[in-house]
């Protein structure tokens, strides 16, 4: 098992600068994800640890050891990708052992590894099968397989339910996370979709352009933002951003997450028309458009009737709001 | 094919069409063929005649086949083009393998050069070539014009593969880097079966230049050991008198190597078509 170092990684194309300076530790066990908007240097981050792109300058440590020039093979190191990357002329035998083979290891043992890996994800069924023969989600149980063979110091996912569909993106998320608790593993989990990134880390990793935005667990994030972009990006519906000023708070921007927003149709602080209702049974959307703030999101539990064209009210919550200066940092205190 | 998409004057249009090309493209082909079982009397009496009980003759063939050394000119082409065509393929998928894989200083450049080839025709640099040759002691060898016409295909090749090799997965090449395969086996395990269909089309658009030309073997390599079927042909193209029993019959079975070589690539290509269609 191990833990992963980066200090002060940067990574440049030419002139571009997509990682500008990354600082994290991850300790041995955690289940760590990055999350950021497309473009934000998350899957090229998660490359560099694999070592399929150079450092331009800091370091990458794996259990304390300096890999900047190591070869990926050698870096003890698995990795999920999104497009599976199955071997297309191979069994999902071979697929899976492929590594270990590589690696000089024993036919038997390579054979032992297999059978273990393919009883904890089900795959014995389809192990004398191509690829070509197996649905989606079934290719990726084979790439997460294949990647269980090699007992990796770190598990690398490069957003590896993207091509799923919804059903099976739940099962599978539920899957890795078992796997996780089973295999006590480093686990370094990319993806853009923050429901995955809130249900499976111990710990977020925040990107936006290339820079760490914040890191911390799930619900540190939630309850406690650091600046608008990581209280934008985390939550869904989006939090609702407030002009302070307007509401008599200090700084620029007032921020409310949309369940802690009180609507009603008698009185409150911020006058509206509802422009939209999104009824999902479990939980309603109003969207509310204000003359101060523009559009807000108002999320409330179970099923309410409000109809567009109605004339609200809108109060935030008491010690519910955040409060950001000029520069999107968040205000303490 | 669902029905409400076909309507029958469409498809009989398009197959008219079709039917009239192959006609056309056939016809040369055709009149080579059955004149080419013709006694010489009947080929000019009636040349788009078929052969009949009266005209059918098979000297041309007699000749071509007594003249002892046609089996060796047969083989010489074959060698050729077969070896040729090997080193256009292999150095050519590994350039485009090289230019559209790896970030490198003058990438572009090295791509661009490497395509010039395609523009600039082969023939114009023949005396170099030729001198080339002599210095080398590579005139009447076969090895010669194998050097030549794998340099005169890999333009195109490199063209029409790096592009290919681009579409490859590269997840699929950094899952084997992970997995610690070499980048030679990435590349003949992996990418190789995968560029298989543009493969095959390289192959078919380099064969037919090859087998066919007259002007490289004429200058290299006229010699009678090394002579090539469409420069031996010519033999029997006198300054005065032509035998064209001889010629149309050895043109005839010039085409039957070619012919093989060809459904053996294109059924190739029809499998790599599928292959990806299906997924």
């Amino acid at each position: 098992m191990g833990a992963l170092t980066l200090s002060a990684v940067t990574k440049s194309f030419g002139s571009v600068d997509v990682i500008k300076g990354v600082d994290l530790e991850v300790q041995d066990g955690e289940f760590c994800v990055f999350v950021g908007p497309s473009g934000c240097g998350k899957s090229t981050l998660l490359r560099m640890i694999a070592g399929l792109e150079d450092v331009t300058a800091g370091d990458v440590r794996i259990d304390g050891v300096r890999v900047n020039l190591t070869p990926p093979a050698q870096r003890e190191i698995a990795m999920v990708f999104q497009s599976y990357a199955l071997y297309p002329h191979l069994s999902v035998r071979d697929n899976m052992g492929l590594a270990l083979k590589q690696a000089g290891v024993a036919r038997a043992e390579v054979g032992a590894a297999v059978a273990r890996a393919s009883a904890m994800l089900s795959l014995d069924p389809l192990l004398e099968r191509r690829p070509a023969e197996l649905s989606g989600g079934q290719r990726q149980r084979v790439a997460i397989g294949r990647a269980i063979v090699r007992r990796p110091k770190l598990f690398l996912f490069d957003e590896p339910l993207s091509n799923l569909d919804a059903a099976l993106r739940v099962h599978t998320r539920i899957e890795i996370a078992r796997l996780h608790r089973e295999l006590n593993a480093t686990m370094i989990y990319v993806t853009h979709d923050q429901v995955e990134a809130m249900t499976l880390a111990d710990r977020i990793v925040v990107l936006n352009a290339g820079r760490i935005a914040q890191v911390g667990a799930p619900m540190e994030l939630y309850n406690d933002p650091a600046n608008t972009f990581v209280a934008g990006f985390i939550g869904s519906p989006q939090m609702n951003f407030l002009k302070a000023g307007a509401l008599g708070q200090r700084g620029e921007t007032l921020g409310i997450r949309p369940e802690h927003l009180q609507i009603s149709r008698e009185a409150g602080q911020i006058g509206g028309t509802i422009s939209h209702v999104e009824h999902l049974g479990g939980e309603t959307n109003v969207y509310v458009h204000t003359e101060v703030h523009g559009l807000l999101t108002v999320r409330l539990l179970g099923e309410h009737r409000f109809a567009v064209a109605e004339t609200v009210w809108l109060t935030p919550e008491a010690g519910r709001s955040f409060l950001f200066d000029a520069a999107g940092v968040r205000i303490r205190g | 094919m669902a029905k409400a998409r076909q309507s029958l004057p469409r498809t009989a249009a398009a197959h008219a069409i079709l039917i009239a090309y192959t006609v056309i493209a056939l016809f040369p082909v055709f009149v080579v063929l059955i004149n080419s079982l013709k006694s010489r009397r009947a080929i000019f009496a009636h040349p788009l005649a078929l052969p009949g009980p009266g005209t059918f003759d098979l000297i041309g063939f007699q000749t071509v086949l007594n003249q002892g050394d046609f089996l060796l000119y047969f083989w010489n082409s074959l060698v050729v083009t077969v070896v040729s065509l090997a080193f256009v393929l292999l150095f050519g998928a590994m350039a485009a393998f090289a230019l559209s894989e790896y970030r490198f200083r003058g990438n572009m450049l090295m791509g661009l050069y490497l395509a010039l080839g395609i523009m600039i025709p082969i023939r114009l640099g023949t005396v170099a070539i030729l001198q080339m040759m002599v210095a080398a002691h590579l005139v009447n060898t076969l090895l010669a014009l194998i050097l030549v016409y794998t340099a005169q295909g890999l333009p195109l090749a490199v063209f029409i593969l790096s592009e290919f090799m681009k579409t490859v997965s590269a997840d699929l090449k950094n899952a084997g880097r992970i997995d610690g395969l070499s980048e030679y086996r990435i590349f003949f395990r992996l990418v190789l079966p995968l560029v298989r269909p543009a493969m095959a089309t390289v192959a078919v658009f380099s064969m037919i230049p090859i087998w066919n030309d007259l002007w490289f073997p004429l200058i290299l390599a006229p010699a009678e050991a090394t002579k090539t079927i469409t420069l031996g042909a010519q033999v029997f193209l006198g300054q005065f008198v032509t035998n064209w029993n001889a010629v149309l019959a050895s043109l005839s079975l010039a085409i039957l190597p070619v012919l093989v070589l060809y459904v053996l690539f294109s059924r190739q290509l029809i499998r790599g078509i599928t292959a990806g269609a299906v997924k």
